[in-house]
């Protein structure tokens, strides 16, 4: 029982981790990019490199997957993305897409479409068990350490959003690019790196997901779906909103397929569409928010 | 300029709906192409099925600007509706084309209401999710639709009594022209009546459409329901001429498919579902006999391109080096 929440926690975790850059483009600056789930899979994918081919370590790993799939994300915003911000949402949406078909057939021509899996390093492996019966408690290392790392992370992203300078200027050059402008914010920047962290924190979530969600080049296309979940459900105008959501679909989905498997992902897709004909700005949304 | 009168407006409507000295021609070609290629007829009523489903995303698309990721539902529910419907009740088709429709326009209609709220991001979101649900539906339901291995053993009887399908697909083609042409010609007088210019007003500004008195609601729950009836004919069409109905008629990708040969062709014209969908059939044939994933690579080039260049410009080159305002 609690073993199923816990593995929901971390998989909701997980999930927000991925999302969250989907969460602040989507939301705050208001571009559907349907190709983020192809920055998940290029931190997957450096992942699985560093390791296999040069024996890097795994947390170094995860370092570099943030960071490489940042400045990826920064070379494209500049080249490719910033033009797309003011085009009506289809063309967002067409251009998007066709990103991550070129990524999911690119790397299937340079990787093989065969699953890669990523060797966990001794002690993340391990499994502690707490208590016994229906009560048991069985974390896995890894799952924990998902959880702690996310938490930290979420907490970090919350406090740079609406504690530092840098979150006011982003808040700012959202609501209005022209006002922000005129007050001396360079948005162009802003936006550049707001960007860049964003994908590279898809980025550090393939690489931390690779394990549980498994990693192919049909990655963009297989978890596209719920990243826009979280972030559509969640509401996109703060970051509390997309956690909750990621916490709710990873629950929802773990115990779902532990308790009625035959129904699968049925439940979560339904879910969905009751909260958003409910809800249609997502479940929490901020007051006064556009 | 001064204001229209109404019978301007008139007069207008139907200037748009005269038939082009071209359209006869191109439809003429069209059921001749069976004919004088005898050895593509399998390709051609592929093509005629993919038209008519991106003709009807066409209408909530172009002329209702809904955008839909999800229009593939529609498409997959009219696939085993007809497909079951010949397995199950009676082999006649066009019957069974009859029952797919009406059980296509009852989901429609079902499903209209989430539509009816919320933004881009929501329909978006909503219309994927209705998609997925019939594919998880189709997947577990499967001593009824034969599950992932597809629903097996369709077999159908001769067209309107006379016609039976032959293994060239020359039957089976002008089946399907002849659906695709029957809905484009009620399609065509849809569009370009006053029903339709309300669906345009709707699409260029909702609120303005509310506030000159037109239902809103009604107009897009009776637009969605008679797109989903179109592409769920176009899935029965598939399901009987394949005498086959699979899983991947519910896929995303068919809904991707869709909405790109749409863009291709370009949306707010029912020919543009037409032309994008012989270009795409066309370019996917050809690409994809090297290898399917350099099919899906180039078809996300030419994605990019298309959007950077500009949908509206991609047809007309000599625009692409004019400088424009935008």
């Amino acid at each position: 029982m609690i073993t199923i929440l816990f593995d929901g926690i971390a998989y909701g975790m997980l999930l927000f981790v991925l999302a969250v850059g989907l969460a602040v483009t989507l939301g705050l600056m208001n571009f559907i990019n349907l190709a983020h789930g192809a920055f998940a899979m290029a931190g997957g994918y450096i992942t699985v490199l560093l390791m296999q081919r040069l024996g890097v370590p795994f947390l170094w790993c995860l370092l570099l997957a943030f960071v490489l799939v940042g400045l990826l994300g920064a070379l494209l915003e500049r080249t490719l993305y910033r033009p797309m911000y003011s085009k009506p949402q289809l063309d967002q949406v067409l251009f998007s897409i066709g990103l991550a078909f070129m990524a999911v057939a690119g790397v299937d021509y340079f990787m093989g479409s065969s699953q890669q899996n990523v060797q966990l390093p001794e002690w993340l492996s391990g499994r502690t068990e707490i208590g016994h019966g229906a009560w048991m408690l069985g974390m896995g290392h890894y799952r924990l350490f998902i959880i702690v790392l996310c938490a930290a992370l979420t907490v970090v992203l919350q406090l740079l959003l609406s504690r530092t300078r840098f979150g006011s200027r982003l808040r700012a050059a959202v609501d209005d690019p022209r006002v922000a402008a005129g007050l001396g914010i360079n948005v162009n920047v802003v936006f550049l790196l707001t960007f860049a962290v964003g994908s590279g924190l898809a980025g550090l979530g393939g690489a931390l997901g690779a394990e549980i969600l498994g990693l192919d080049p049909t990655f963009p296309l297989k978890y596209m779906i719920y990243f826009l979940i979280v972030v559509s459900v969640g509401g996109t105008s703060s970051i509390t909103g997309p956690l909750m959501a990621a916490l709710l679909l990873g629950i929802a989905d773990v115990a779902g397929k532990y308790f009625i498997p035959t129904l699968g992902a049925f439940i979560v897709y339904t879910l969905m569409i009751l909260i958003l004909m409910w809800r249609p700005e997502g479940l929490f949304t901020r007051k006064g928010g556009k | 300029m001064p204001p229209l009168s109404p019978r301007d407006a008139r007069a207008e409507l139907l200037q748009l709906s005269r038939w082009r000295a071209w359209e006869p021609l191109v439809w003429l070609l069209a059921f001749a192409a069976p004919w004088l290629l005898p050895s593509q007829a399998l390709m051609i009523n592929e093509i005629a099925i993919v038209a008519l489903f991106a003709v009807s995303l066409d209408l909530i698309l172009g002329y209702t600007g809904i955008v839909s990721l999800g229009h593939a539902a529609f498409f997959g529910f009219g696939a085993y509706a007809g497909a079951l419907f010949a397995k199950l009740v009676m082999p006649d088709p066009v019957v069974g084309l009859l029952v797919a429709m009406a059980l296509s326009a009852l989901l429609g209609a079902l499903c209209s209401v989430t539509i009816l709220r919320g933004t881009d991001l929501t329909r978006l979101m909503v219309t994927l999710g209705i998609a997925l649900i019939l594919l998880e539906l189709a997947n577990k339901l499967d001593w009824l639709t034969g599950g992932a291995d597809g629903l097996q053993g369709v077999i159908l009887g001769p067209v309107l009594g006379r016609f039976e399908f032959d293994l060239s697909g020359r039957t089976a083609a002008w089946y399907s022209l002849s659906v695709l042409l029957l809905l484009f010609l009620v399609l065509r007088r849809l569009v370009n009546s006053p029903f339709g210019a309300t669906l345009k007003a709707i699409r260029d500004n909702r609120l303005r459409a509310m506030a000159i008195g037109i239902p809103v609601r009604s107009r897009l729950v009776v637009i969605y329901t008679v797109a989903a009836a179109v592409a769920g004919a176009a899935g029965a069409l598939l399901a009987q001429t394949t005498g086959f109905a699979s899983l991947d008629v519910l896929a995303f990708d068919r809904s991707a498919d869709v909405l790109l040969m749409l863009v291709i062709g370009g949306v707010g014209w029912l020919y543009g579902g037409i032309a994008g969908a012989i270009v795409f059939k066309l370019l996917q044939d050809n690409l994809s006999s090297i290898t399917p994933q350099y099919w899906m690579f180039w078809i996300g080039l030419i994605l990019v391109l298309l959007v950077r260049v500009g949908r509206e410009r991609l047809l007309r080159p000599w625009t692409w080096w004019r400088r424009s305002g935008s």
